[in-house]
């Protein structure tokens, strides 16, 4: 089982996930260990030792920003950022409810927008993440001040080839 | 110069980076090179789509590689997250056998590797261009301290950038000392910003980038010099200590070209008072 859940998680990410041997370097050099259940160095661990469960319900998988920063240290050249994203893809792949919603509203109403019009439009997205996430009220005075200097423009900017973009959504399985 | 390459100009070079890309285009034909955009490109994913899906992600953005191989020419990338999702969708089909047939069959192409991913630094930092840039420079940026910051995509991981000096890089830094502006050293050049966390928490992207400032301000810089959208826009909307500017403002600055009193009034922290 819990080689299973090793084996699966390196196919995934394409790491050698195997080779950490627990120098620490990646939580030290880490911006958001802080904000980690389990700093970097365990969750590695935590894969080895087949504990599938407490990961997915971590926040540790959600805070990550994916700077690449422990991956351009690790001396086994493991990039952990790919380790999160596909830790992430299991968590809701599983249905397992995430441990930080507000992230996933965000990323959820960002990719709904490339859905709809092959690009982002921002400020379409922003009012669907405010819906989703529950937080009406934050950032409302930075938001408009990026209005008034014209960097939220009403009308969206479409691909023109916004039917080859939802084919590449449904090629992913979206 | 003559030389021509293919741009992909992403999501928010029409919204939260205008002004970059008004003074990256001013620059770039300022010194005769010509782009010319992909006519079908669509959003890379950006820092969304890999947090989801990497099938998603990668689709995304290889389709865009795919279409830029189509045109023949390189590709310039001026956003730093775009870049980086362009370039590791370039590094995939290169080093990847399954991925790469898998991706060929879905966007009906021959990946050829013949083209590169090239983020704004890679076009304008080349070492044959230095002479040409000193030759435009009508107003150097003397008495100008500046920290240049090169946050995380357009560096890391080194394997995908082909950065080999992403603990120091020092690009930016040379295209500064060109314009004539003093370049101080300091502790934070490729620290994050947050990235995309500065739209879900304001608290946690106030503390990395108050940091981020807090050395700039100590090594007695006037602002600090960036090349990627997301990094300007947390660094300059979450403190009030010290403008923020992209490396091609500052370029249009010393070769006094484009719209620079409107791109100045996007920022958060006006930057007209240095010049």
């Amino acid at each position: 089982m819990s080689e299973n859940f090793l084996q699966k998680v390196m196919a995934a990410s394409g790491q050698p996930l195997n080779l950490c041997y627990q120098c620490r370097k990646c939580s030290v050099g880490c911006p958001m260990v802080d904000e980690f259940d389990f700093p970097p160095n365990m969750v590695m661990r935590m894969v080895q030792l087949g504990m599938k469960d407490e990961l997915l319900k971590s926040k540790a998988i959600w805070m990550c920003v994916s700077c690449e920063t422990c991956g351009s240290r690790c001396p086994n050249e493991i990039r952990i950022a790919p380790v999160m994203d596909s830790l992430r893809a299991q968590c809701l792949k599983e249905g397992v409810t995430p441990a930080d919603e507000v992230t996933v509203a965000l990323h959820t109403s960002f990719v709904d927008s490339i859905k709809t019009f092959g690009r982002v439009h921002e400020a379409t997205m922003l009012m669907k993440y405010k819906l989703k996430s529950k937080k009406y009220t934050s950032d409302l005075d930075v938001g408009l001040k990026l209005f008034l200097k014209g960097k939220i423009p009403i009308m969206p900017k479409k691909s023109k080839n916004v039917a080859k973009v939802k084919e590449i959504f449904k090629n992913a399985g979206f | 110069m003559g030389e021509t390459f293919s741009y992909y100009p992403g999501c928010t070079s029409h919204s939260t980076a205008i002004e970059y890309i008004e003074a990256s285009l001013a620059v770039i034909a300022a010194l005769g090179i010509e782009l010319k955009e992909l006519p079908d490109w669509c959003c890379c994913g950006a820092a969304s789509a890999h947090n989801l899906s990497g099938a998603l992600a990668l689709g995304l953005s290889a389709f865009n590689v795919a279409e830029a191989q189509k045109s023949g020419a390189d590709l310039v990338i001026p956003c730093a997250g775009c870049y980086g999702n362009l370039a590791q969708a370039d590094y995939t089909m290169r080093n990847d056998e399954n991925e790469r047939q898998r991706l060929e069959k879905e966007f009906d192409f021959t990946y050829d590797k013949k083209i590169k991913m090239l983020s704004l630094v890679d076009l304008l930092a080349r070492e044959e261009l230095r002479p040409a840039i000193r030759e435009l420079v009508k107003k150097p940026l003397k008495n100008l301290k500046v920290v240049c910051y090169y946050g995380c995509a357009i560096v890391r991981p080194g394997a995908v950038t082909g950065v080999d000096d992403s603990e120091n890089p020092l690009r930016i830094d040379s295209l500064m000392a060109d314009l004539g502006a003093e370049v101080i050293d300091w502790s934070c050049k490729v620290d994050c910003c947050g990235g995309d966390l500065g739209l879900t928490d304001a608290e946690k992207t106030t503390e990395l980038v108050n940091k981020i400032v807090d050395y700039a301000v100590a090594a007695e810089a006037d602002c600090l010099v960036t090349s990627c959208a997301l990094c300007q826009a947390n660094v300059d909307i979450r403190q009030q200590r010290l403008p923020i500017l992209y490396f091609s403002e500052l370029m249009a600055e010393a070769f006094q070209i484009g719209q620079r009193q409107s791109w100045w009034k996007k920022h958060f922290n006006d930057p007209s008072r240095l010049f």
